[in-house]
C-alpha cells in the first residue's frame, strides 16, 4: 500500500510538456537572441587570445602572478604555460581560457548588481535564495538537454550552462559582504547625509570588496569545473580533449587535458585571490625580485609601502 | 540666547504598535507592564528639553536608559514615535529625507562610540567624508579636512589608515571628521566610553578647550557622570528612557530629584563641581583712607567675622584680621591706629570659576580667599570653612540655601525637573 496506487503523477510528462510544446515553438527566438552578446564577447576573446602569440599571453599572466600572488606563483605560471605549449595544448587551452573569462564576466555582470539588490531587500533575497539552492545543488545534466532545446548546440549553450552552474556564489558573497559592513559605519555615512548611493559607492562596495572577490574567485573555480560537462553540448577547449581522450579510452590524451585544466585553474585561482587581497602584500620591485633570482635563497628585503608617521 | 536645539514630548516606541504602546503610557502605564501588555519597548518617553546655541548638554543614563535612542532621533537615524524636534525652525522627526539629508550635510554632525571611522580610507580622507558628500571639491575638502585634523593635533597623520592609530587618536580623528563639515551641532555619542581611564581625561579637557574657540552647540551622550558634571553645561539624567533630572552640574550634586540620582551623586568629588562660587559670601569691605584698626575691630564684632577686605578705591588694598588689629587697638591706647598698619598685603585670591578641588591651597593660609573678576575687582569672600563645609556636607541643600552668592549661578540654572510619573 503507498500512495502511487491512489494516484500517479506523469511529473516528467508535464516537464515534457512545458519544455517541448511551449517553450521551445514559443520563446526559441528570445533565447536565441539571449546568446547574442555572449557569442560576441566569447568570438572576441576567442579571436584576440588565437592572434596574441603564446611568448607575450604568457609574459602578460606571468606578470599578473607576480604582481598579485608573488614570485613564486610567477615562476609555476611560466613553467606550466610553456609545458601547456610544448605538450601541444596551447590553442585548446587558449579557448577554454576565453571561455572561462566570458563566463566570468556575465557572471559579475549578473551577480555583483543581483547581490547588492539582495543585501538592500530582505524579501528579495528570500526570494533569490531558494533560486541559488536550486542552481547549485541540481545536477548539471539536468539542465544540459533544455538548454540543447532552446539554445542549440556550441560554445554559446555551453557557456549559458557554465553560468548557470557558477552564478551563486558570487550573488551570495555579494549579498553576504554587503550586509557584513559594520553597521556603525553605515550610521556615521548616514549621518553626514549620503545618499544611498554614496552610501553603495564610498562605503558598502569598497568595505565589501574582499568577500565580493572572494565570490569571484569561487565563482572562477566553477566555471573552470565545468569545462569538461560543458564539451559535451559542443564546447570545444581542454573539456573536449578530455572527451575526446573518455571516448576513445585514450588515457593519455585525457590526462593531457586534464593537466591542462589544472595548470589554468591554478594560475587563475591565485591571481584572483591576490586581487582580493592585494592590499596585504608587499610588493616585491621587478628589480629586486631579478637581483633575488640570482642569489642565494631567501635574502630579499621586501620593501613596504611607505607611509607618513 | 536662542534655543538651537528643541525636543518637545519626544516618544520613541520599538514595535509594530506604537499607538497602543503611546496610549498605554498616557494612562500611566510602566515601561515594564506594557512591555508584557503589548510586546512594545519603549525606548525614549516624554522627552522636552531646548539647547541653547555654544552650549554642552549631557545626557546622562546607564545601558538601556534611551540616551543612545535619543541622540539617534536628533539627527533623524531614528525617527521618533510622536513629537517634535527642532533644530532652528526645521522639525527632523517629520521633514522629508531630502530635508533630513540636507540638515545632516550642513548642520548637525555625529562622533561614535567604536569612532566609526572608515578603515579603508586614510585618516584624510576619512575627515574629508562629510565634505565629499556635500560635493565639495578635491582641493578645498583637503584644505578644510587638514585644518579639522590640525585642530586635534593629527596633521602628521594625515595619509595613515585608521588601523595604524591608537584608541584616542582615532576618536580625534571622528571629531575632525564631525568638525570638518562645520555644523553648528555636534552630537557625541560616548565618544570616550572606549577609551582608557587616563587618556580619556586628556580628551576631555582637550574638548573642553577646544569648545573656548569652537562655541558648537554639544549633545554629549555619556554613562560616566564625573565626565557629565566635568563637561555639561546643563545635565540630563536618564533612566527608563525619561528624564529624570534637568539641570547644572550643581544643581544635580546639591539638590538630587529622587533616590535614583542622589545613588549616583553619593560617591562624586564635590571639589571639582562645585566653584568657589557656590560658598561665597558678600565682602565686608572697608575703605583704606578712613579707617582706623578700631573701626576694623567694631565691624568684625558686629558681623562676626575673623578678617574683613579693605578696598583702596576700587582696588584691594589687603586684608584686616580681627587677632592684628584688636591687638593693634589695644597695645596704642587712646591714639587712632591707621588701618594700613595692620595691613596683610598677601592675601589669597581666586577666579569665582575656580573648583573648590583648586581652592585648598589658599585656603590653608586661614584667611578669607578674595574671588576677584577679570578687572580684578572683590565680587565675593570664601570663608575657609566653607570650603571644607561644602566638600563635607551630607545634605548639601541646607549648607548651600543661604549662601548670597547662589544668585551669581548662570542663567539657565533655574532647575526643569519632570513630575516622576
Amino acid at each position: 500500500m503507498s500512495p502511487s496506487d491512489f494516484l500517479i503523477i506523469p511529473f516528467d510528462d508535464w516537464v515534457n510538456t512545458i519544455v517541448r510544446d511551449w517553450l521551445v515553438p514559443n520563446f526559441r527566438p528570445l533565447f536565441r537572441a539571449l546568446q547574442v552578446p555572449i557569442t560576441l564577447v566569447l568570438n572576441g576573446l576567442d579571436d584576440f587570445l588565437a592572434f596574441v602569440p603564446m611568448v607575450l599571453v604568457t609574459l602578460v599572466l606571468a606578470l599578473l602572478a607576480w604582481k598579485y600572488a608573488g614570485r613564486g606563483m610567477a615562476l609555476f605560471t611560466l613553467i606550466g604555460l610553456c609545458f601547456i605549449d610544448m605538450i601541444g595544448l596551447w590553442p585548446e587551452t587558449m579557448t577554454t581560457l576565453s571561455m572561462i573569462l566570458t563566463s566570468v564576466l556575465f557572471c559579475a555582470a549578473i551577480g555583483i548588481p543581483v547581490g547588492i539588490l539582495a543585501a538592500r531587500s530582505d524579501l528579495l533575497w528570500k526570494i533569490v535564495r531558494p533560486i541559488l539552492d536550486i542552481m547549485q545543488t541540481i545536477p548539471s545534466f539536468v539542465y544540459l538537454v533544455p538548454i540543447v532545446m532552446l539554445f542549440g548546440v556550441g560554445m554559446a549553450p555551453g557557456i549559458i550552462a557554465t553560468i548557470i552552474f557558477a552564478l551563486p556564489p558570487i550573488i551570495r558573497l555579494t549579498n553576504l559582504g554587503i550586509r557584513n559592513v559594520r553597521e556603525d559605519l553605515i550610521e556615521a555615512a548616514e549621518s553626514f547625509g549620503s545618499t544611498a548611493w554614496q552610501m553603495l559607492v564610498e562605503v558598502q562596495f569598497p568595505l565589501a570588496l574582499r568577500t565580493i572577490m572572494a565570490g569571484l574567485n569561487q565563482t572562477l573555480m566553477l566555471a573552470l569545473s565545468m569545462v569538461v560537462i560543458a564539451a559535451l553540448i559542443g564546447a570545444g577547449g581542454l573539456g573536449l580533449v578530455v572527451n575526446t581522450g573518455l571516448g576513445r579510452l585514450d588515457v593519455g590524451g585525457a590526462t593531457a587535458g586534464g593537466v591542462g585544466i589544472v595548470i589554468l585553474a591554478i594560475i587563475l585561482d591565485r591571481i584572483t585571490q591576490g586581487l582580493g587581497e592585494k592590499k596585504n602584500i608587499h610588493t616585491i620591485s621587478l628589480r629586486e625580485t631579478l637581483i633575488s633570482l640570482f642569489r642565494p635563497r631567501g635574502t630579499i628585503a621586501p620593501t613596504e609601502p611607505g607611509k607618513a608617521g | 540666547m536662542p534655543a538651537k536645539l528643541t525636543v518637545k514630548d519626544v516618544y520613541k516606541i520599538f514595535g509594530d504598535a506604537t499607538q497602543k504602546a503611546l496610549d498605554l503610557l498616557a494612562q500611566g502605564e510602566s515601561k515594564e507592564a506594557i512591555f508584557e501588555a503589548t510586546g512594545q519597548t519603549i525606548g525614549v518617553q516624554d522627552a522636552n528639553f531646548s539647547v541653547e546655541e555654544g552650549q554642552i548638554f549631557v545626557v546622562m543614563g546607564l545601558s538601556g536608559s534611551g540616551k543612545s535612542t535619543l541622540v539617534r532621533m536628533l539627527n533623524g537615524l531614528i525617527r521618533p514615535s510622536s513629537g517634535q524636534i527642532l533644530i532652528d525652525s526645521d522639525d527632523v522627526a517629520s521633514c522629508s529625507r531630502d530635508k533630513l539629508r540636507q540638515i545632516r550635510r550642513n548642520k548637525i554632525a555625529m562622533v561614535f562610540q567604536h569612532f566609526a571611522l572608515f578603515p579603508h580610507r586614510t585618516i584624510l580622507d576619512n575627515a574629508a567624508y562629510g565634505l565629499k558628500i556635500k560635493g565639495v571639491s578635491p582641493a578645498k575638502r583637503r584644505a578644510r579636512a587638514l585644518a579639522a585634523l590640525e585642530q586635534v593635533g593629527l596633521a602628521a597623520w594625515a595619509d595613515s589608515y585608521p588601523a595604524d592609530l591608537s584608541g584616542g587618536m582615532q576618536q580625534r580623528v571622528g571629531l575632525a571628521r564631525g568638525l570638518a563639515t562645520e555644523p553648528q551641532i555636534l552630537l557625541m555619542d560616548e565618544p570616550f566610553g572606549a577609551l582608557d581611564p587616563l587618556i580619556r581625561k586628556g580628551m576631555q579637557e582637550e574638548l573642553l578647550v577646544l569648545q573656548k574657540t569652537l562655541k558648537k552647540t554639544i549633545i554629549f551622550i555619556t554613562h560616566d557622570l564625573n565626565e557629565a558634571l566635568m563637561l555639561g553645561d546643563r545635565i540630563a539624567i536618564m533612566k527608563d528612557g525619561r528624564f529624570v533630572q534637568v539641570g547644572t552640574a550643581q544643581d544635580i550634586v546639591s539638590n538630587p530629584a529622587d533616590d535614583y540620582v542622589a545613588a549616583f551623586v553619593a560617591d562624586i568629588d564635590r571639589g571639582r563641581v562645585f566653584t568657589a562660587e557656590s560658598v561665597a559670601s558678600e565682602p565686608a569691605v572697608m575703605p583704606l583712607d578712613q579707617c582706623t584698626a578700631g573701626d576694623a575691630v567694631k565691624t568684625m564684632e558686629d558681623q562676626n567675622l575673623n578678617a574683613v577686605y579693605v578696598l583702596d578705591g576700587e582696588e584691594i588694598a589687603g586684608v584686616v584680621t580681627y587677632q592684628q588689629a584688636a591687638a593693634a587697638d589695644r597695645d596704642s591706647g587712646p591714639s587712632d591706629v591707621p588701618i594700613a598698619d595692620v595691613l596683610i598685603t598677601d592675601f589669597p585670591t581666586a577666579d569665582p570659576e575656580t573648583h573648590l578641588a583648586d581652592l585648598y591651597g589658599p585656603a590653608s593660609s586661614g584667611l578669607p580667599i578674595a574671588l576677584t573678576d577679570a578687572e580684578n575687582r572683590l565680587v565675593g569672600v570664601v570663608e575657609p570653612e566653607k570650603v571644607f563645609a561644602q566638600l563635607s556636607s551630607d545634605n548639601p541643600a541646607d549648607e548651600t540655601d543661604g549662601a548670597p552668592a547662589e544668585a551669581a549661578d548662570a542663567p539657565q540654572a533655574v532647575p526643569e525637573r519632570q513630575p516622576a510619573l
